[in-house]
């Protein structure tokens, strides 16, 4: 198996899953009710928990460690995509985010729980369990809100209609996907997309709100090539602030 | 995170006379046997109001509490820290909404605590008014702040309120991870390179004043502290917590080679008690009374919170909303 494959799938998964985690923490101390609080922190624990098993397994093939990793890399080097470095916004953009993000993860970690790459296949079958219950909370609170008053509705809807562009470019094909398919690695990204949007439009179905029409959106490609939005650079120099006081102590 | 100590100062001492006094007599009898008061249980007036104060405040210093620390949740350096201080951080989280929901109990919903929380009508521990300069701000909150804190708590979990004390329970079982988090980072940045020592000296300089006040000035003992302790809602004055604190703590810390900026600080032999320069008493009651570093800041964070999160709390309330169960 090509190697650089693998490790191209292994950093798309660990930074997407820093990046949301990272975000997902901030609402720390500011959610809309102290539960919704604490579930964000929950899942932003797991979610950096899953990245660092992933980096893990890069410096089992020779990266750096998940450390240096994580905290010394540009933007230019993160291949996450561009959905999860935009800032929180209001509540309805993070949990629309959450919604149409976990909804794809939970099915590629399905699929990477079968993977040919045992490695993979393990830490998959492993945390596969912590994303679904991050897709049932996503679940449910679209089902509540996305039918409850029309303010609320209208959020919900305008964050779907803004968040969509940038949650079709999570599928973005690797240089390395016919590869990564034919080796049983996984089923792809196109494969894991159609399922996505099966499952997303059974939730949507049961709410009043409207999945607008995919073909006419152009979605916002080059995250997983190193192509981000202005906000990526501002939120990893946030996070490596005190880390690079001194990336050789021990903090 | 709460050290008590500004809990009891405003509120007038109701007149018991008008008490039934049968009722009176047999509520002091249960809590003389060790009972605990439920809910639903007869008390006088002044018991519920002084628990709810009670609890409201510790409930505010939990939310308020988490501010100072979530702000280095973004920037805690490494993934170690980066989980342990968000997970650190939820448990306060969680500790309000636990306290919030015991203060309910005796009548007052979350909802309103919270409303006058925003408009500064009820208070939250004075420590928090302090600013988090530095990763090394937040691990001695981790630690000192926390130690105080469970020092507070484990006395008043042994009041007579059962909720209150059922809360504590497992509020200090939380905290006491808190601490060895504290402690163990504290222990990194005093034994690592010249700047990380020089980054933790100058983070307790800063915090030890409001260490010191912690746990409020010493008690006026009036009748009215008196009734407290006799009911089991003030479990230990002010000064004693302060001293447990001080024995528990300062020779951990000169362990680490950090000192205390208190020329005075030292174990009285003969009393047995430690002699520190007194607390500028009234710099805490200015800030108390808004006029301190963070103040403004922090209430205008849970004020935007609030405002921010409104239209998800009238959804939920929406008598058309479907309610899903989470269960898939």
């Amino acid at each position: 198996m090509n190697e650089l494959a693998i490790k191209d799938l292994l950093y798309k998964l660990a930074d997407d899953q820093l990046i949301l985690g990272h975000r997902n923490s901030e609402w720390t101390g500011f959610g809309p009710i102290l539960e919704e609080d604490i579930a964000f922190s929950s899942m932003a624990q797991d979610k950096i928990g899953h990245s660092l098993a992933f980096y893990t397994l890069l410096q089992e093939l020779g990266e750096a460690d998940p450390d240096t990793v994580a905290f010394t890399r540009n933007a230019n080097q993160f291949h996450n995509n561009q959905l999860v470095e935009l800032p929180n916004g209001e509540y309805d953009f993070s949990l629309i985010r959450h919604f149409l993000y976990d909804n794809a993860e939970i099915i590629r970690f399905e699929m990477l729980s079968q993977s040919s790459y045992e490695p993979i296949a393990k830490v998959a079958t492993k945390l596969k369990g912590e994303v679904k219950y991050h897709v049932l909370h996503a679940n449910t609170w679209i089902k509540n809100l996305g039918s409850s008053t029309e303010e609320a509705i209208l959020r919900l809807q305008s964050s779907l209609n803004e968040a969509l562009p940038y949650a079709l470019a999570m599928f973005e094909n690797s240089k390395y996907e016919q590869e990564l398919i034919d080796a049983g690695v996984y089923s792809g990204e196109d494969a894991v997309k159609a399922e996505w949007l099966k499952r997303i439009q059974t939730v949507i179905e049961k709410t009043d709100l409207k999945l607008p029409d995919l073909a006419t959106i152009e979605p916002k490609f080059g995250g997983r090539y190193g192509k981000h939005t202005e906000h990526l650079q501002p939120l990893l120099d946030e996070m490596a602030e005190v880390f690079k006081i001194d990336p050789t102590a021990e903090w | 995170m709460y050290g008590g100590g500004n809990v009891f100062e405003a509120t007038k001492f109701d007149d018991l006379q008008t008490e039934d006094p049968a009722k009176l007599e047999e509520f002091e009898a249960r809590i003389a046997r060790g009972e605990k008061i439920e809910p639903t249980d007869w008390m006088p007036e002044l018991y519920r109001k002084q628990l709810i104060r009670m609890i409201e405040q510790h409930a505010h210093s939990e939310i308020i509490g988490a501010l100072p620390e979530g702000t280095w949740i973004t920037r805690a350096p490494g993934f170690r820290r980066k989980m342990a201080q968000m997970a650190k951080v939820q448990d306060e989280v969680g500790h309000a909404q636990l306290l919030y929901s015991a203060a309910e109990t005796l009548g007052k919903s979350r909802e309103q605590m919270l409303t006058d929380l925003i408009n500064g009508k009820s208070k939250y521990s004075n420590v928090f008014n302090y600013p988090a300069y530095t990763w090394a701000d937040s691990n001695i909150i981790s630690w000192l702040i926390d130690a105080g804190a469970i020092v507070n708590q484990l006395a008043n979990a042994k009041g007579s309120y059962g909720p209150y004390s059922r809360a504590l329970e497992r509020i200090c079982a939380e905290e006491a991870f808190h601490l060895k988090y504290g402690h163990d980072a504290v222990v990194h940045m005093a034994t690592g390179s010249p700047k990380q020592r020089e980054m933790i000296q100058a983070a307790l300089n800063r915090w030890w004043p409001p260490i010191m006040t912690f746990f409020g000035p010493s008690d006026k003992m009036s009748t009215h502290t008196e009734t407290l302790m006799r009911w089991k809602v003030k479990m230990a004055t002010n000064d004693e917590c302060r001293q447990q604190f001080l024995d528990m703590y300062v020779p951990k810390i000169w362990e680490l080679g950090l000192t205390v900026p208190d020329p005075n600080l030292k174990k009285n032999m003969e009393t047995g008690q430690w002699d520190y320069t007194e607390p500028d008493w009234d710099e805490f009651k200015r800030v108390i009374n808004g006029d301190g570093p963070c103040n403004a800041e922090r209430l205008a964070v849970r004020r935007t919170a609030e405002e921010r999160g409104a239209w998800v709390r009238r959804a939920l309330l929406n008598p058309k909303a479907k309610y899903v169960r989470p269960l898939a």
